[in-house]
């Protein structure tokens, strides 16, 4: 016998279902249940296909990055907060002010709406920390085992303030190198959740929007000659990144690299250098030594960056970096040549 | 950190740098056997704080650089059969096999999972119970309980998808090869702290004796091993060869005399190849028979391989203590971390990369 009933839609759907990527009602239903109600501001509510901005004459900054992290929650954030740092910090390291973001989500079919919603109230806390906007958004929805529960695509935009070009070829020899903080947190968050170790307390990510004591820095009168924040690779390849583009050598203090107790420990677990771990909250500034103690000073004003430190100096003659190590002897501080692994013993 | 800041204070570094050079009055030779001691002195720059009649060999101590080729190539056939799990600790996956690695078979599509522990693996093979899951066992006496328990606990839980590619060596049959080799120059060896925690000291005494070579127990922060290097040098100063343990704080004279046991009931020793070294009698562990439907060497029919070392490649000399790395021809030439010819630059406590990456100096070692 034939069925011809209607089939009914689930008024609320509890977990991700292709239709929800689509044109329909059912994709509408995802968007005002889910994404309208926390992230809606006049410029989404406008529901266009694109956002307008206003600006004054003058440099914009503008940054893309995918997000993919894996497990999407982690102690201290989850994939949204993270795209929303993210975002906000490779803008404030070319000495911009972030005016707005845009993210579009790929999501995995089945992927429960709770979460989905957990990412999203995520997401609404981090822009309204950074007093960001989001000017667009979009979702697809791929099939079952087409990608890892979600993944979410950002770009940023933002005004730059510095007067000075922020760049590796701004920096100049005797420059201090100034440290925003502790190392490792986030990487090692992500590991222990990822692998299930349990570390107790957890460790939470570093994860945060680093651009106000950078734009307070800028406001200051500060002669910011280069900013980068510590993500993938860590401290270590962030410097070398640097030494090379700027065609410098880097000297730092290994003393000086704060790593939390609990950071430094789980790494020496698992064999991993703590100065190749990912930040999602630090960064180094490359500013002239006679101004260091300023800088530092306001830096240290503010709470995500108050345990920064002076790390080391730019020397000129090889383009390398060094570091004088924690016994008292110098040693070159390469890139690695792949990611860390964890060792046998 | 407690029990680490400690034993890193710069300090107390420099008063046993002091006390070495006070005490030393001839060029000495010394072996430190680990892989993971051979990446703390060039990490801290330990051997800068020596007198120059000091020279630090670097031992075989590295599980990783010393699996035979043929090992991995096995590893890379069973991650390819259909339906199979390889799990391995992650610092065997970059190792290159004779054609290729763990990391690039999995790339094109083998199920090839880094894991922490062994038992990782067993409670993959319980949740996974249509995948044969293989265990890649390889280390020093050091692994060799953890990867022993998690046989026994597969057998006690009658899990048929489980079993274990061993490779499993231990360190006093190499320091005996070592100290037989007709080119030796080692004259004094820092004993493995961890796998003495394990097996405790009494097999060094009698390789003491019979060699007339002072062993000393020898942890991994700067700290344990400069006192180490100051207690050989003394004992070589006085014209004494004994085993001395000051890292009493982890090794017991007795071991670890529960894993003992445990690895008695699991492993049985048997001949082994080394990467580089060649086959050394007594020198690995296997399987008993008793635990025959966990050897993966026996469940799968894995080619015999006649895979030899790269002819380029020196890694033999560098793993006898009789060639420096960064004077090997080929060191950072032909052979880098990113390229290497061998397994001594590959993994993080190999020599050759833990040279090239603390001591490249001169090599510009900015890769872009």
């Amino acid at each position: 016998m034939m069925n011809l009933s209607c089939p009914v839609p689930i008024a609320a759907a509890e977990y991700v279902q292709l239709a929800h990527g689509g044109a329909g009602l059912v994709a509408q239903r995802l968007l005002d249940s889910v994404f309208r109600p926390i992230l809606g501001n006049p410029q989404l509510d406008l529901r266009h296909d694109s956002a307008t901005l206003q600006v004054d004459a003058g440099r914009l900054a503008y940054t893309t990055d995918a997000f993919v992290v894996h497990p999407w929650r982690f102690p201290g954030g989850n994939i949204g907060s993270l795209a929303v740092h993210g975002t906000v910090n490779d803008l404030a390291m070319s000495g911009a002010r972030p005016m707005g973001i845009s993210l579009a989500f790929i999501i995995e079919e089945g992927f429960p709406v709770a979460d989905l919603r957990e990412i999203v109230a995520a997401i609404k806390v981090a822009v309204d920390e950074a007093s960001v906007q989001v000017l667009a958004a979009d979702t697809k929805v791929v099939e079952r085992g087409k990608a890892d529960g979600i993944y979410i695509s950002a770009s940023g935009i933002g005004e730059v303030i510095s007067p000075l070009p922020i760049l590796p070829g701004s920096v100049r020899e005797g420059d201090a190198i100034l440290l925003s903080g502790d190392l490792g947190r986030h990487g090692t968050a992500v590991m222990t959740a990822r692998d299930g170790l349990e570390v107790e307390p957890p460790i939470d990510s570093d994860s945060a929007s680093i651009h106000r004591p950078v734009l307070a820095m800028l406001e200051a009168g500060i002669e910011v000659h280069c900013l980068r924040d510590i993500t993938r690779g860590g401290l270590a390849t962030v410097l070398n990144e640097i030494a090379a583009d700027g065609g410098i050598g880097v000297h730092i203090d290994e003393s000086k690299a704060l790593v939390r107790e609990d950071v430094a420990a789980v790494c020496e677990l698992l064999g991993l250098d703590p100065l190749y771990v990912a930040c999602e909250g630090r960064f180094i500034a490359f500013v002239p030594a006679d101004q260091t103690e300023r800088a530092l000073g306001v830096m240290r004003a503010h709470e995500v960056s108050c345990d920064s430190v002076l790390l080391g100096n730019v020397r000129g003659g090889a383009q390398r970096v060094t570091m004088r190590g924690r016994i008292g002897v110098d040693r070159v501080l390469d890139l690695l040549s792949g990611d860390q692994l964890p060792r046998i013993c | 950190m407690k029990y680490l800041d400690e034993y890193r204070d710069g300090d107390v570094a420099r008063r046993y740098a002091d006390a070495i050079r006070n005490v030393t009055t001839q060029p000495w030779t010394i072996m430190e056997i680990c892989g993971g001691q051979t990446h703390s002195i060039l990490r801290f720059g330990i051997d800068e704080l020596l007198p120059p009649e000091i020279q630090l060999v670097h031992g075989p101590g590295c599980p990783v650089c010393v699996t035979p080729i043929g090992q991995i190539d096995h590893a890379i056939a069973i991650a390819r059969t259909a339906g199979c799990v390889l799990c391995s600790f992650g610092d065997m996956l970059r190792v290159p096999g004779s054609e290729t690695d763990l990391l690039h078979a999995r790339a094109e599509g083998a199920d090839v999972r880094a894991v922490y522990s062994p038992l990782d693996a067993v409670k993959i093979a319980e949740s996974e119970p249509e995948k044969r899951v293989v265990f890649f066992a390889v280390g020093f006496e050091t692994t060799a309980p953890a990867n022993a328990l998690a046989v026994r606990t597969a057998a006690m839980k009658g899990l048929r998808n489980f079993s274990a590619l061993v490779a499993h060596v231990r360190v006093p049959p190499a320091i005996e090869a070592i100290l037989s080799s007709p080119g030796n120059r080692v004259q004094g060896f820092l004993a493995a702290g961890h796998v003495c925690a394990i097996m405790g000291t009494s097999e060094y005494g009698p390789l003491a004796e019979r060699f007339r070579t002072p062993m000393v127990i020898t942890g991994f922060e700067p700290a344990d091993l400069l006192q180490g290097i100051l207690m050989c040098v003394q004992q070589l100063e006085d014209g004494r060869y004994e085993v001395e343990n000051p890292y009493a704080r982890a090794v017991r004279p007795e071991g670890n005399t529960r894993a003992i046991e445990l690895m008695d009931e699991v492993f049985e020793v048997s001949d082994r190849d080394w990467r580089g070294l060649g086959t050394i009698p007594q020198s690995g562990l296997a399987l008993r028979e008793a635990y025959a439907g966990y050897d993966a060497s026996k469940l799968f029919d894995l080619p015999e391989t006649t895979a030899r070392d790269n002819a380029d490649c020196h890694a033999a000399e560098v793993l006898q203590g009789r060639l420096e790395p960064c004077d090997c021809p080929q060191f950072g030439k032909r052979c880098t971390p990113e390229n290497p010819l061998g397994a001594p630059m590959v993994s993080t406590e190999g020599a050759c990369a833990a040279y090239y990456r603390y001591r490249a100096k001169d090599l510009t070692p900015l890769l872009r």
